[in-house]
């Protein structure tokens, strides 16, 4: 049993900007959860498109009901192989973006399309497609519920991660963006400000009746 | 730091510190490298690719690559640290998993 999701979005910048900002989009505010990019495979074909493979590692956030399911020796960070195909001519980009590890607990395979918004010549259409995926015998569902309702999180920040380049490759300062990242941020510190406090609360009170 | 006081008798008086969660403002400049050794060499090759792509390859430009030889030593280099890591790359096919899906 799979989950498929389909979404379209727009960039109201043009398919060169977009495609240009698609190389240059991390790092940005949203994306704190990718730690490493590298490209592994490049290639210009014979009828001039480009082929690419991109190695990203992301940080591997599971729910603490499904952390129980992963194997003790499992990493806590994710592979994820992101190939591309750009076709200048055509002006289209094709990307497939899939995970290399964990994939038997969560398979998350995602195709987009870059192509010149059919309504706004100097717009972008990104059209994409997901299939999620568990191979967890019993568990299944929830874990695809889960990686379904991540993924819908994670489109909003990759639209909002590609406006902040596009922004800074025009030379706008994407000011409002920065507000929600700081406080964005100033909540999670809060949070984990809190979470540590508890910890350490109840540490506290335990050592006191030892 | 801030010092919470519990409210436990005046013998057991435990100090919880509340530690000061300090996170830069902005994101870091640019990425890393999955090997930690390849990050200038990545760097390098990306400010030559970016400038290639938007100014040549987009416009139809096909005089020739200046990214070749910096490409390469990058790629020696993280061809190696994806070995030592055992990051399983090896033998995935171009868009490999969508081959046999059908089309819709």
């Amino acid at each position: 049993m799979v989950k498929h999701f389909c979404c379209t979005g727009v960039l109201k910048s043009t398919w060169d900007q977009v495609c240009t900002a698609f190389w240059q989009r991390y790092p940005n505010p949203y994306s704190n959860h990718v730690l490493t990019e590298d490209i592994v495979f490049r290639e210009v074909t014979p009828n001039n498109c480009l082929v690419s493979r991109r190695l990203l590692t992301k940080t591997s956030r599971a729910p603490r009901w499904m952390e129980r399911y992963l194997p003790k020796h499992m990493s806590s960070s994710a592979y994820i192989i992101e190939d591309s195909v750009v076709d200048p001519q055509k002006q289209t980009m094709t990307t497939l973006t899939w995970n290399i590890s964990h994939a038997r607990l969560m398979s998350v395979e995602e195709r987009c399309q870059y192509r010149i918004n059919p309504e706004n010549s100097s717009w972008t259409e990104i059209t994409r497609e997901a299939r999620i995926s568990s191979g967890v015998f019993g568990l299944s569902r929830p874990i695809q519920e889960f990686g379904l309702s991540r993924f819908k999180t994670s489109v909003t920040k990759t639209m909002k991660g590609f406006e902040y380049v596009l922004a800074k490759m025009q030379g706008e300062t994407p000011s409002r963006t920065l507000a929600e990242t700081a406080t964005e941020r100033a909540r999670e510190t809060a949070l984990a400000a809190k979470e540590k406090a508890k910890d350490l609360a109840s540490h506290a009170q335990k050592k006191q009746y030892v | 730091m801030r010092v919470l006081r519990s409210s436990f008798g005046p013998r057991h008086r435990p100090v919880v510190f509340v530690p000061c969660v300090r996170r830069s403002s902005s994101p870091p400049p640019d990425m890393n490298s999955v090997g930690e050794a390849c990050t200038d060499l990545k760097r390098e090759y990306d400010q030559c690719f970016n400038r290639w792509f938007a100014e040549q390859f987009l416009k139809g430009d096909r005089s020739g690559d200046p990214c070749t030889d910096s490409f390469r030593t990058y790629q020696r280099c993280v061809q190696k640290a994806i070995k030592d890591k055992d990051i399983p790359i090896d033998g995935v096919d171009f868009m490999g998993p969508n081959k046999d899906q059908p089309e819709t």
